[in-house]
């Protein structure tokens, strides 16, 4: 059954993926994007992280996309929408690819699964997740909880100094 | 042990996208079985009020839809990092407060930048 799940969306998301960089239009291009983040979801609601299946449906899903939909409103693409789906460089497009497979499947080889210490799936079950990770997130993390407001920060100034000339006139 | 375990609890979750899929996709189907198609130019046309289209159906945005989308993005994570804060709050207490107005502090600097810049003002 756990294998049954987790086949369905591993092959949706790579199915997905695909569709995403093979289809002409960058809105279909986006919706097919849209279906990967909720079998993303469904990934993560399988690893017993519902608070991240969630947080992925309510920022990637919901946010993101939206951000993504906005820069291909700016762009108005209509010329590319009539080139061809495999550009010229696609030999090294695709040697590159496989050489990042191999470096991976070398990576995976010394990737051992352990049993978990103090949150095992029993104990993360009974607390809920959203208490446990709040609980670790809030103490043991507090650094970099406190470094993503600033990630944060520098994503708002980013988008407004670059828009910036725009603005002015 | 990991890969092992099956949410059940979410099964009234996956039986409710199965069931709302599958009304989408049969609502579909069975239009496009019953229905007569008899398509003619006219009737093909996008409809615009009665007159002939005019122009590109796609117009370009203004920019200002970029920072206002970028500034969602910021301010949704933040309202996501809010959930698992308010959940433990009574467990650590001050604190967790005290992280959180520090956290909320640091946006706000960006969202005032972001207002000095005009970036919300519309002429």
């Amino acid at each position: 059954m756990v294998e049954f799940f987790f086949g369905f969306f591993a092959i949706m998301i790579l199915f997905c993926s695909v569709m995403v960089v093979m289809s002409r239009n960058a809105i279909h291009s986006v919706l097919w994007m849209l279906v990967m983040f909720f079998h993303v979801a469904g990934v993560y609601l399988m690893l017993n992280a519902e608070f991240l299946a969630a947080t992925q449906i309510i920022v990637y899903a919901g946010a993101i996309l939206v951000l993504f939909l906005f820069v291909i409103m700016l762009l108005n693409l209509r010329e590319e929408m009539n080139i061809e789906q495999l550009i010229d460089g696609w030999p090294a497009g695709l040697s590159l690819a496989v050489a990042m497979l191999v470096v991976l499947i070398l990576a995976l080889g010394s990737f051992s699964v352990k049993p978990w210490g103090q949150w095992s799936i029993e104990v993360v079950e009974k607390t809920t997740q959203t208490k446990a990770l709040g609980k670790v997130l809030y103490t043991e993390y507090l650094l970099p909880f406190e470094i993503a407001s600033l990630v944060l920060l520098v994503a708002i100034i980013g988008a407004v100094v670059l828009a910036k000339k725009k603005l002015k006139s | 042990m990991p890969g092992t375990y099956l949410p059940s609890n979410y099964l009234p979750v996956f039986i409710f996208l199965v069931v709302a899929i599958a009304f989408g996709l049969g609502a579909l189907l069975i239009g496009a079985i019953f229905r007569i198609r008899r398509p003619y130019k006219e009737k093909l046309m996008p409809y615009e009020s009665g007159i002939d289209p005019v122009g590109e159906p796609r117009v370009r945005f203004s920019i200002r839809f970029y920072i206002i989308a970028m500034l969602f993005v910021v301010f949704d994570v933040e309202a996501i990092f809010l959930y698992p804060w308010a959940v433990v709050f009574d467990k650590i207490g001050l604190y967790a407060f005290v992280e959180m107005v520090i956290f909320i502090f640091i946006l706000l600097v960006g969202y005032l930048y972001a207002w000095k810049k005009e970036a919300f003002t519309w002429e």
